[in-house]
């Protein structure tokens, strides 16, 4: 019966009004906007180029021939980035998830796994990650031990998922406990195991609550990757810092500072899109 | 004298779904409506359209006289005359009993907080639960937490109350301390609508019952006559299953 009447249905000269009344108040809203942001970028631009400095700086900071010349230097470090980033990022995952479930358990018997977790966030969360990364990348192979690798970049990528997972595991965690207990019951209601209520239904729920923190984590790890440059392997910005050694041009650093957000960006406009394919549209509602 | 609300034409559609289709509806002062009707009937989405939480698609609900579906009304302070209680209660878990209700009152109306509290507190005897000040709404049962939020409605002095289903989490023990509270009201002189499916309760505080069928008012008038002497084979067949 609905489908006859919306056929029958024409909009009342009132409901009319209302629409154009709100579509000229959207336009309104749209040109508002778009001449304002034009308005502060002209204003930033302009104090920027009028300034003294300005063309020292666009010399040292903003030179097209250096910047042609350092790219293909810092594009292959930038490979280097991206597999550091995929790999540890797989294995920060993995191992986030794990201590925060040994963190989320209940009952004494578990009272030695929650305590190492415990003790694994805190350790690793408070360690500096520099530290962390001499430690592990020259002070393992020292050790001169048979049979671990030697390589700088292994023991440098070690570091990297051994202090992120620590944060990620609080995420985790957080996400876990944000899951409303009734949640649990039913499926353990259900005749669900408990590993099999937190799989099933506890963790995709948590996951999807905190992509968004997990996304800072990624792209901070994605910054951070280039730390492992003390060991000596060669990333975007070690390869920046080896072409503007040259010159003092500091141009090459902007560079891997562009490549880096437009990597960052893509990302970003991914989990958002994850995110609303799997009608996840937060807590909030329409109001 | 314009009656306290006025629904005329009223439509609304969720994609190609009517769920209201020219609903007209007059509530006087001191007036009780009550909607009844299956699930899915359209009587929340009545409710959510008067108090604006929904955008209407057409028609026009007057409020004292004044159209509040025009897109230039300021609806926050359309809000602010009405007062909603939902079925799931909807207290802040992080607030006490007592900052559940002055939240509005400060933050809203600008009350100074030792007035709010005063008043909070003689709304909470009033409802029967003063000594619940500084409990936390997790520490309350289901009736009581029901009667915290209808005195937080109540608190902003609403010209008009709005109740959704307000009884349905309760359990049968429960809903008669709710049903009691709401029947005083009634004989206070506050103005409310609200949606139930407690036949007996609608027949003793209404004094317009309207049934709701696929988003169209089948039948309204005074309880003894639609509860009792529906009109439509619809609204019988559904009253049958009600009382079955």
């Amino acid at each position: 019966m609905a489908e006859s009447s919306t056929s029958a249905w024409a909009p009342s000269q009132r409901q009319l009004e209302r629409e154009r009344y709100r579509r000229s108040r959207s336009l309104r809203s749209t040109l508002i906007a778009g001449v304002s942001t034009l308005a502060v970028l002209a204003v930033a631009v302009t104090a920027l180029v009028t300034s003294p400095g300005w063309p020292r700086v666009q010399e040292t900071f903003f030179s097209w021939d250096k910047a042609v010349e350092a790219f293909p230097d810092i594009l292959q470090g930038l490979w280097l980035n991206v597999r550091i980033m995929v790999g540890c990022g797989i294995a920060i995952g993995l191992i986030g998830i794990s201590i925060a479930v040994l963190r989320t358990l209940r009952g004494p018997v578990f009272f030695p796994l929650r305590a190492f977790a415990t003790a694994y966030t805190d350790l690793f969360r408070g360690l500096p990650l520099l530290l962390l990364i001499f430690l592990l990348g020259f002070g393992v192979p020292a050790l001169r031990l048979s049979g671990l690798p030697s390589s700088a970049l292994f023991w440098g990528c070690v570091a990297l998922v051994l202090s992120y997972s620590s944060y990620v595991a609080e995420v985790f965690r957080a996400g876990i406990e944000s899951v409303h207990p009734s949640q649990r019951a039913a499926a353990r209601s259900l005749g669900l195991t408990y590993a099999q209520s937190l799989r099933h239904v506890v963790l995709p729920q948590a996951v999807r609550r905190v992509v968004p923190p997990l996304m800072n984590d990624l792209v901070s790890l994605q910054k951070d990757s280039g730390l492992i440059a003390v060991l000596g392997v060669i990333d975007a910005i070690r390869a920046a810092q080896i072409s503007t050694a040259a010159d003092f041009n500091y141009t090459p650093y902007v560079v891997a500072g562009v490549v880096f957000v437009s990597l960052t960006i893509p990302m970003a406009r991914l989990t958002d899109w994850v995110a609303r394919r799997q009608g996840f549209h937060g807590a909030g509602g329409m109001v | 004298m314009a009656p306290l609300l006025r629904l005329t034409d009223v439509r609304k559609a969720f994609g190609d779904n009517v769920v209201l289709h020219d609903v007209d509806l007059e509530v006087e002062h001191g007036q009780c409506v009550v909607l009844i009707g299956a699930s899915g009937s359209g009587k929340s989405t009545l409710l959510r359209c008067i108090n604006l939480l929904e955008t209407v698609d057409d028609g026009v609900i007057e409020l004292e006289g004044e159209e509040i579906t025009d897109p230039r009304v300021d609806a926050d302070a359309i809000r602010s005359r009405m007062g909603v209680v939902f079925q799931s209660y909807n207290l802040f878990p992080h607030m006490s009993v007592l900052d559940n209700i002055t939240l509005a009152p400060v933050r809203v109306h600008g009350v100074d907080k030792a007035t709010a509290q005063r008043e909070a507190r003689a709304m909470l005897e009033r409802v029967g639960l003063g000594e619940k000040a500084t409990a936390r709404p997790d520490d309350l049962s289901g009736g009581q937490q029901q009667r915290v939020a209808i005195a937080r409605a109540l608190v902003n002095r609403p010209a008009l109350m709005l109740l959704d289903e307000v009884t349905s989490a309760l359990d049968p023990e429960l809903v008669g301390e709710v049903l009691d509270l709401l029947g005083q009201l009634k004989s206070e002189g506050m103005t409310m609508i609200l949606n139930t499916h407690e036949m007996g309760f609608a027949r003793q505080v209404a004094d317009t019952v309207c049934f709701l069928d696929g988003g169209r008012i089948l039948e309204q008038g005074p309880p003894d006559q639609v509860l009792l002497d529906p009109q439509q084979a619809r609204t019988r067949q559904f009253l049958s299953r009600i009382h079955a």
